[in-house]
């Protein structure tokens, strides 16, 4: 369903050369891909390049989605087309409430695919029973968006987003970070419960901790704008007891002096 | 893709939709002001002799005026001369009823949304129409009068209730109040008029809908509100005007009276022709409108959305005479494209243990500018007063202005004032984030404008909130309003 093929991209205005530098990536329905990688390897600029946020070039390359150029296309449109960005740092949206932000969402979805909208008695139990299963308290649909949440509310709520906007691909940017053991866990069972044989999910991440409760099919190491090592979920294992620098050396690749301890 | 901005600049191409002229023979005063134009409206409206006193005493003081200057916005000595100071619809004899309405200002209403119908409209709504100079008609006035409720025009309350008139106009809004009141006090034409008589809770929303329609005039409304003791009403005022090159002036006066324990809830959603992306025409809102809690515990409440208008300068304020009476302000307002505003509130607290609260929310876009400009003022008698004020701006682009001026002044120690301000500009990380999430780029303007402003918007009355939040997407669609 997604398929990226040497992508090359750049921040706009900075002259700072490529951040991604030819990466490949296919993602299937039904498969789980972890993408890994120490910090200012591309992570990041890969997902908001997904998603259609400003300020990036893409320079060389293509991405897309189910057949479709995915970057002729804008933010709407592609969430309309099904593709869902799990914010690494979600942002607060003072004086709209959570649950008429989402109802809007869905509705504005709903409408780009000519599908009738939800009306708000349906779409109230719609959003009660996706709450219950991916653990978000009643009391948080009211609040504002992301408004004075706490680190893991505000991941969660992102999960409940998900859950309620039902997207045919998932990337969840560094979901984990910040997170405690416990919430960790409740977002990743949130995200478990969403995995099906028609999704694709693409969980970027620093740590293997996540990968403990979100098993992945696929394990991919990105390093300097590049995927160097793709496997199985043993790769993340490796990663884990070996550290980056072994994968990497193994790989031929040598990093700056302190990006290695970023990556933890 | 675009930017926020970009959006911004792409929706100013937004076309004002109550631009239109309704072609209707209308009767014209001369233009120019004089005595004996004075003289003239008085007579047409059959007023008695003191009323005809009263505007000449007005005239004279606001002969000895000059127009202010002190406010933000350029204006301009406006060459009052060149205004007819009375344009009205012909109608060969006052209609007796709904039905005998002339057809083309039915229409109008129609095309506005308002239809003059009772059964049309929005339930619970009782509505005044003000066309050009003089109301035309009020709907469920039968059913208010059960209720001991007066609500008409104001030349209708000057005929049948001539001592509520007298004893009220002007106690509130002197004549030489300002240049402008002073003006509207000498040549106003129309207004509603509402009395609530003790004790009675008025069962619906009453409404005024102001159109200027003629070409070269002003319109010089008169809104005068009685609350008596113990008495609840909330009132709504609505405006359009056809789309003109040349500038109209629009200088009402509304006076507010509450008595002991009653309350007034005072809504405007204030939608004049704006002018174009070049600031050519669009009404120039120069109104007076003032508060006075007279009685104890009483209160008065000034809601505005304010998305119209070339120049907005207005400051509905309160007199907190009474102990323990309330004083409440909620604004919204939005300038885009050339337009401008210096707006805000008085608060004057006199009374013991008077409580204020003022919060304002200004949006700017396009070229627009704006001012937020306050007074609170605790007089030595106002023991144990307080107030708070919160005024938060958002700039959308970056071509636009946001001031804000408050001036505090406290002669008794007791007091307790605060102030908070805050600037911001609309992020483009909550938009791209609205947008991820499938909300188009102007949707999500308006839901973060609409989140930005909603401590406002809650204030409205539910059947005006909706509109007011589709006019909040509109405006900032054509200057970001």
């Amino acid at each position: 369903m997604l398929k990226i093929e040497n992508l090359h991209a750049e921040i706009e205005d900075v002259d700072e050369g490529e951040i991604l530098k030819g990466l490949d990536l296919e993602v299937r329905p039904g498969e789980v891909h972890a993408i890994m990688g120490p910090n200012g390897s591309g992570k990041s600029t890969l997902a908001y390049i997904l998603a259609g946020r400003d300020g990036y070039e893409v320079t060389e390359g293509s991405v897309t989605f189910e057949g479709e150029d995915l970057l002729e296309m804008e933010p709407e449109e592609r969430a309309a087309a099904g593709l869902f960005l799990a914010f690494q740092y979600p942002i607060e949206i003072p004086g709209v409430a959570n649950m008429y932000f989402l109802r809007t969402a869905l509705n504005a979805i709903k409408k780009a695919r000519g599908e009738p909208e939800v009306d708000a008695a349906s779409f109230m139990r719609l959003l009660r029973a996706q709450a219950e299963i991916v653990g978000v308290r009643p009391d948080l649909l009211k609040r504002e968006v992301n408004f004075g949440f706490s680190g893991g509310e505000k991941k969660r709520n992102e999960i409940l987003q998900m859950a309620v906007l039902q997207p045919k691909l998932a990337i969840l940017d560094e979901t984990d970070s910040g997170l405690d053991i416990d919430a960790l866990r409740t977002v990743a069972d949130g995200v478990n419960q969403l995995r099906s044989p028609e999704r694709g999910i693409v969980v970027i991440t620093h740590y293997q901790r996540l990968l403990d409760y979100i098993v992945p099919d696929h394990v991919h190491v990105l390093v300097s704008g590049q995927i160097i090592r793709s496997g199985g979920k043993e790769l993340a294992i490796e990663l884990e007891e070996k550290g980056y620098a072994d994968v990497l050396a193994r790989a031929g690749v040598s990093l700056p002096e302190g990006a290695l301890h970023a990556a933890g | 893709m675009a930017t926020a901005l970009e959006t911004v600049q792409e929706y100013t191409g937004h076309e004002y939709k109550y631009g239109f002229y309704t072609d209707i023979e209308a009767e014209y005063a001369p233009k120019g002001l004089d005595e004996g134009i004075i003289r003239f409206i008085s007579a047409k409206k059959q007023e008695p002799a003191w009323l005809t006193e009263w505007r000449l005493d007005a005239y004279r003081r606001f002969q000895a005026m000059e127009q202010p200057d002190w406010q933000k916005p350029e204006v301009g000595i406006i060459d009052l001369q060149a205004i007819s100071y009375y344009a009205a619809p012909v109608q060969k004899e006052k209609p007796k009823s709904l039905d005998e309405i002339d057809p083309e200002i039915r229409r109008t209403y129609e095309k506005l949304g308002i239809p003059i119908e009772e059964q049309k409209l929005l339930s619970g709504v009782a509505v005044d129409y003000v066309f050009d100079s003089v109301s035309v008609a009020t709907t469920f006035k039968e059913k208010l009068k059960e209720l001991g409720i007066v609500f008409c025009s104001i030349s209708e309350a000057v005929q049948e209730h001539p001592e509520l008139v007298r004893k009220y106009l002007g106690s509130v809004v002197p004549q030489g109040d300002n240049y402008f009141a002073a003006l509207n006090s000498a040549v106003f034409t129309d207004g509603s008029f509402v009395y609530v008589p003790k004790g009675v809770r008025c069962p619906m929303e009453l409404s005024t809908y102001f159109r200027i329609n003629a070409a070269g005039t002003g319109q010089f409304e008169r809104t005068l509100i009685i609350a008596d003791e113990g008495s609840y009403v909330s009132y709504l005022e609505g405006c359009t005007a056809p789309q003109r090159d040349e500038h109209q002036l629009h200088a009402a006066v509304v006076e507010l009276v509450t008595l002991d324990d009653a309350e007034i809830k005072y809504s405007t959603v204030q939608n004049w022709y704006p002018g174009d992306h070049e600031g050519r025409g669009g009404v120039y809102n120069f109104v007076t409108k003032r508060g006075l809690c007279r009685g104890k515990r009483s209160k008065i409440s000034w809601t505005q959305v304010e998305t119209g208008s070339a120049i907005t300068w207005k400051y509905p304020s309160c007199v907190l005479q009474g102990d323990d009476s309330i004083g409440e302000f909620y604004s919204v307002a939005v300038t885009n494209n050339k337009q401008q505003a210096d707006t805000g509130t008085k608060m004057t607290h006199i009374g013991k243990n008077t409580r204020s609260r003022i919060v304002s929310k200004g949006i700017s876009a396009g070229r627009g500018d704006q001012t937020y400009r306050g007074l609170v003022r605790v007089l030595k008698s106002a023991e144990g007063a307080r107030n708070h004020t919160q005024c938060d701006s958002m700039l959308i682009g970056d071509q636009c202005g946001a001031h804000t001026v408050p001036y505090i002044e406290v002669k008794n120690p007791s007091a307790k004032v605060e102030h908070e301000a805050t600037t911001s500009k609309i992020s483009e990380d909550q938009l791209f984030y609205c947008r991820a999430r499938g909300v188009s780029e102007e949707d999500a303007v308006a839901l973060v404008v609409n989140g930005f402003c909603r401590e406002v918007m809650d204030e409205l009355p539910m059947e005006f909130a909706v509109e007011a939040r589709k006019l909040l997407g509109i405006s900032l669609e054509g200057s970001v309003g």
